[in-house]
């Protein structure tokens, strides 16, 4: 029977649920990263799909455990934003007959499913449960989570995959054509680019709390240092340049005020993690990271693009899901690593948790003060999806590397990295974890 | 600037015949006495098809905000880059958005706030949409 996505009870995407009921029971032990590239070569060793198994077969490896330990996975299957395959290329043939198939024939090259992850990994003999949580690494952690939670699994691997084509994002299909339907001409006819919502949201920040986009400097350079500290990242294997203010101020607008900084860089990679129980991640290699607790944002926009009002409804609410089922306060967090790709996601989501006690409207001027990993108000350490490349699993990784005392020259040290949240993507469709040091 | 053609599909007919008579309808369920936009089989608020119509607007709006496109996906845009995109709440109820090129103002001069009053502009193939000007 083919995988399906985890049902709506798997998520906890309402206030007033209490504590989690597994809340301390699981960790994360394993971690598992791919090479990165800007673009797929063409090549069957640099496929999402070999990325994947590249990047499972070393979270396993890390976690200390043998593959037939392996009893679940958990995947986000579609594995582009942006870059699908294009009507009427001829299908890459080498590259398919280098792995077993799936009914799919571009199943590992513009996809990926359990499936065929399993048919291309024979050492994986025992995996009876397997789930996808559709979207992103975010959505896949939350659900393996409360699978590992539920018994339905014990060491369960959580993967997410990207490829990355030639050309660019978005520039085929309809919008190279003369005409749209109806339904979709409502919104698509005044040609919107993808980050053009969420600059929209930020101008309507800038106007009501008298910001403006400069502001956004310091994170922006924070970033790309972080994302530099970061070695499994595309701008550390690939480009190593420091992003400088006046590099950032001088970039061309995508759509003012989001400039091209503002918005990741596609790339190539995949990462998975290993989750299993608490009381099995004793035995196991690398020191448990638990989870306090996982939540959901599941808000409908009223009308064409989220309001500024909206996200901000749905942030707040995210903050309290995430410390109600914790058990924590925001007093309690030493880091975050809230999503930010694009940049400017980021102010909105820390708002929302409340970060170093920060209120609405108040991000930007944080900005303007000490947010480095040495300091003592570390603002996402991991670098994100700015510092390393369009992946949407760098700020997990960079939880449980943090917590494990494992994140190298990226460490924060102006706190002790006892308790994280991570999570993302947008504020009013999300998913996001509390990863902590201890299971109580 | 063109705008792509607009096909119609069963769904936005009525929106775009309307469109094409210079009025402005936007859909509306009248068992929750909400609009909506945009369009949707059935009404997001009681999820029933079963009472919905379409509601003559004043053509009457504010300027929420608004971006400058500099990077347009859709090909026949490009070419006018870069150009404005507000988005314009609709006096009759604040909560339903429109997209305008705001066809007179010029780019990255927009008076956010301002009231606007909907014309209709005609697309690539000829079939009209609503557009936004800032009003006198």
């Amino acid at each position: 029977m083919a995988t399906e996505n985890a049902p709506a009870s798997m998520y906890r995407s309402t206030e007033g649920l209490g504590l989690w009921e597994h809340r301390g029971k699981v960790a994360a032990v394993g971690v598992g990263h791919s090479p990165t590239a800007r673009r797929w070569d063409g090549k069957p060793e640099t496929s999402v799909g070999a990325n994947s198994i590249l990047a499972l077969r070393k979270a396993i490896e890390d976690a200390g455990v043998s593959p037939d330990q392996i009893d679940g996975l958990v995947l986000a299957p579609v594995t582009t934003t942006g870059a699908f395959w294009p009507d009427g290329r001829p299908l890459p043939m080498d590259v398919i007959n280098s792995f077993n198939t799936t009914d799919d024939p571009l199943d590992g090259i513009a996809q990926l499913s359990a499936e065929w992850l399993i048919k291309n990994m024979p050492e994986l003999t025992n995996v009876k449960f397997t789930m996808y949580g559709p979207g992103c690494m975010s959505a896949a952690i939350v659900v393996a989570a409360q699978a590992v939670g539920e018994g339905r699994t014990n060491n369960c691997l959580v993967l997410k995959g990207w490829h990355n084509l030639e050309g660019r994002y978005y520039q085929g299909g309809a919008n190279a054509g003369d005409a749209i339907e109806g339904t979709g001409a409502v919104s698509r006819l005044w040609g919107t680019p993808a980050s053009y919502g969420t600059a929209l949201q930020f101008a309507q920040y800038c106007t009501k709390y008298g910001k403006n986009h400069d502001m956004m400097a310091p994170f922006m350079t924070n970033s790309r240092r972080n994302g530099l500290l970061f070695p499994e990242g595309y701008w550390a294997q690939h480009r190593p340049e420091q992003l400088t203010r006046e590099d950032y101020l001088a970039a061309r607008w995508i759509a003012k005020p989001a400039n091209l900084f503002d918005n990741d860089i596609p790339i190539m990679t995949s990462a998975a993690y290993l989750f299993t129980t608490a009381e099995r991640a004793k035995d196991m290699k690398q020191k448990p990271v638990y989870i306090l607790n996982h939540a959901s944002s599941r808000h409908t926009p009223r009308s064409l693009t989220p309001t500024l009002d909206e996200v901000q409804e749905s942030t707040g609410s995210t903050g309290r899901k995430l410390y109600e089922g914790a058990g924590i306060t925001a007093d309690d967090l030493s880091f975050e690593n809230m999503y930010d790709g694009f940049a400017q996601f980021h102010q909105f989501h820390i708002e929302g948790l409340g970060y170093r006690g920060m209120k609405f409207g108040e991000a930007l001027d944080f900005y303007q003060t000490d947010i480095s990993i040495e300091g003592p108000n570390p603002v996402l350490p991991s670098g994100g999806n700015i510092g390393s490349g369009r992946s949407r699993f760098w700020m997990h990784t960079d939880c449980i590397q943090q917590i494990q005392g494992r994140a190298g020259a990226r460490a924060v040290t102006g706190v002790k990295p006892e308790i994280g949240v991570s999570g993302g993507p947008m504020p009013l469709g999300g998913n996001f974890t509390v990863w902590s040091a201890n299971p109580d | 600037m063109v705008k792509q053609g607009v096909i119609p599909d069963e769904l936005t007919k009525p929106y775009y015949d309307a469109a094409n008579q210079e009025r402005l309808v936007i859909q509306n369920c009248k068992t929750c006495n909400l609009l909506q936009h945009p369009p949707s089989p059935a009404c997001r608020q009681c999820e029933s098809g079963d009472n919905m119509e379409w509601k003559q607007m004043s053509g009457r709006g504010k300027i929420y905000n608004y971006g400058v496109v500099h990077d347009c996906p859709i090909r026949l845009l490009q070419e006018d880059q870069p150009f404005n995109v507000a988005v314009i709440m609709l006096d009759e109820d604040q909560g339903i958005q429109m997209y305008s090129h705001l066809p007179g103002t010029p780019v990255d001069e927009v008076p956010v706030g301002a009231s606007v009053e909907v014309v209709f502009e005609a697309t690539a193939n000829g079939q009209k949409v609503p557009e936004w000007r800032v009003a006198g």
